[in-house]
């Protein structure tokens, strides 16, 4: 049953999106944990959903509309290149009303439900052969974009000050780096849904942010967890539907839940690791040799 | 020649002059300190140096190129901030973006860079918290790291912004004796801003000292005088030498400027 599901040409393209979601999710991840714009994330992703359900209204391609919306939005947001609260609260503002928005759309839109409910959880069984050669096309986007400005972006992000005294263009990069998420959260969306995004944009860099202390290190292994949790979380959820048939679980509840275990589990090995150097160490001395 | 020229310098925000016709030449080895209270431009001063922020007129050239053309390396050197302890950066990375942070594409792996970094890693005694961390790093053994990010790239001129802002007496000295030590070997010229002249006295060449809408530059003893500060303030202000510290009294906002209970 489920080595027969194997075999069928649907999942191999649901593995495929799978992986190339995770590896651009993971990869921005790293930047979008070290620069605080979780919520940004989240606002970009809720935009993408009015943007779907605008397009479903006119009659498009719903996911022209996801990458219009959240393009729109990471635009306006990168250029206000705003610091702490304020960007808190105005994303906060942008967010509310985006949904609002999307959820006229919703009901103004006459088609199935369903569609609607795969804009806001994902489906990425359903993921057609167009769509993942979409996804490769945006993905290898996003991965050059990031490639090319890894330096620049990663000092901005870590030590901004010391980035403009060098002559670093903070607020260009800032432009870059919410039009690359918002490519990377157009593709999230379709494999994992506009709720769900964070638990491959967020999770696997901040589980892999616990785990060491090197960038290199950080960046591959948020990488390596976001493709556990895809994959694993595809597997798991036809492995549950062989078996009951009847009564299958969604696939994005199996990558959500596999990506925040792994960060729990990271949470606590850095728990219990910072407990034993204390433990053992004298007061002035830390943890280098281990981080 | 000289390494840097400042060339009747004024920076005005709206009707608000901070100064005006500021002219000086930095020679090679030179440790200038800028002093004087909140608000009268010393951080502007810094960033028009940087080449950051464009001056309303006048002229700045660093080695025979203004700064905003970006064609020698300027070090700098920030008011201690604290990391956030989760920053996945370690000592060693922190010093690394100094040296090639603003490049496009990947650092790669060069021995040479490699060596530069431990380099000035080993110059500001950081080599054994080098791979830890950033942010679990005290202040001052974060603005070692600092120090050694604004060297490890052979500028030709090295901008200090309060670098010794909370730090301790131990750590304040360390990062006065690495800038001296580097103008020392290397002849780079730096600019020390600071509200607290007491912990460069010692090895400062010459103060300028910006009050509002005046400035006067010289040697600390011709410039640290109740008669030079009373005529910049345009009232009393007596300096006082209390054995070889200098404690300014008297001026308008008398708190800002050299606290007394800084003292050793």
């Amino acid at each position: 049953m489920f080595t027969q599901l194997l075999g069928e040409p649907f999942v191999h393209t649901a593995l495929w999106a799978g992986a190339v979601v995770a590896i651009v999710s993971g990869a921005i991840g790293v930047f979008v944990v070290a620069r605080g714009m979780s919520f940004a994330v989240h606002a970009i992703s809720e935009l993408g959903f009015t943007g779907a359900t605008g397009a479903l209204v006119i009659g498009i391609d719903p996911v022209l509309g996801i990458l219009g919306g959240s393009l729109l939005v990471g635009l306006v947001l990168g250029l206000l290149s705003l610091r702490g609260r304020e960007r808190d609260s105005a994303i906060g503002a942008v967010l509310a009303f985006g949904l609002g928005l999307g959820y006229l759309f919703f009901s103004l839109y006459q088609g199935y439900a369903t569609e609607a409910l795969n804009l806001l959880f994902g489906n990425i069984l359903g993921v057609s052969v167009t769509q993942l050669r979409n996804l490769v096309i945006v993905g290898a986007v996003v991965l050059l974009g990031l490639g090319l400005l890894y330096r620049p972006l990663f000092f901005s992000s870590v030590d901004p000050e010391i980035a403009a005294a060098r002559g670093v263009p903070l607020r260009a990069l800032s432009v870059a780096i919410f039009l690359l998420l918002a490519l990377t959260t157009a593709e999230a969306i379709q494999a994992v849904g506009v709720l769900l995004v964070l638990t491959l944009v967020i999770t696997p860099a901040a589980a892999a942010q616990r785990l060491t202390g090197r960038p290199a290190v950080a960046l591959l292994l948020s990488i390596a967890i976001a493709l556990v949790s895809t994959e694993g979380g595809i597997l798991l959820a036809l492995a549950r539907s062989s078996l009951s048939p009847n009564q299958s679980w969604p696939t994005s509840f199996f990558i959500a839940t596999i990506s925040f275990s792994i960060y729990v589990a990271a949470r606590i090995f850095d728990w219990s690791r910072a407990r034993q150097s204390r433990l053992i160490a004298s007061p002035r001395r830390r943890m280098w040799a281990v981080r | 020649m000289s390494v840097v020229t400042v060339d009747d310098l004024a920076l005005r925000f709206g009707d608000r002059t901070l100064f005006e016709g500021l002219g000086f030449e930095l020679e090679r080895g030179e440790l200038l300190a800028v002093l004087g209270p909140n608000g009268t431009g010393k951080t502007s001063l810094l960033r028009i140096l940087l080449g950051l922020l464009p001056p309303s007129a006048g002229r700045v050239v660093v080695e025979g190129c203004p700064p905003q053309e970006r064609c020698h390396r300027i070090g700098y050197v920030p008011q201690q901030r604290v990391f956030d302890r989760d920053v996945v950066l370690r000592g060693r990375d922190l010093v690394r973006l100094g040296l090639d942070g603003h490049r496009w594409g990947f650092s790669r792996f060069r021995a040479n860079d490699r060596a530069r970094v431990d380099a000035s890693l080993a110059e500001v005694g950081a080599t054994v918290y080098a791979d830890g961390p950033v942010g679990r790093l005290s202040g001052g053994e974060q603005q070692r790291l600092r120090v050694a990010q604004a060297l490890v790239a052979d500028p030709v001129l090295i901008l200090a912004d309060e670098p010794l802002l909370s730090l301790d007496l131990a750590h304040q000295r360390g990062v006065v004796d690495l800038l001296d030590a580097r103008r020392r070997s290397a002849g780079t010229p730096v600019v020390f801003v600071t509200h607290d002249v007491n912990p460069v006295l010692h090895t400062v060449d010459r103060v300028l000292y910006l009050a509002p809408g005046q400035w006067a530059i010289g040697t600390p003893d011709e410039v640290l005088t109740s008669a030079t500060l009373s005529r910049l303030y345009g009232t009393e202000v007596d300096v006082l030498r209390v054995r070889d510290r200098v404690v300014v009294v008297g001026t308008p906002d008398d708190q800002h400027v050299h606290h007394v209970e800084n003292g050793h």
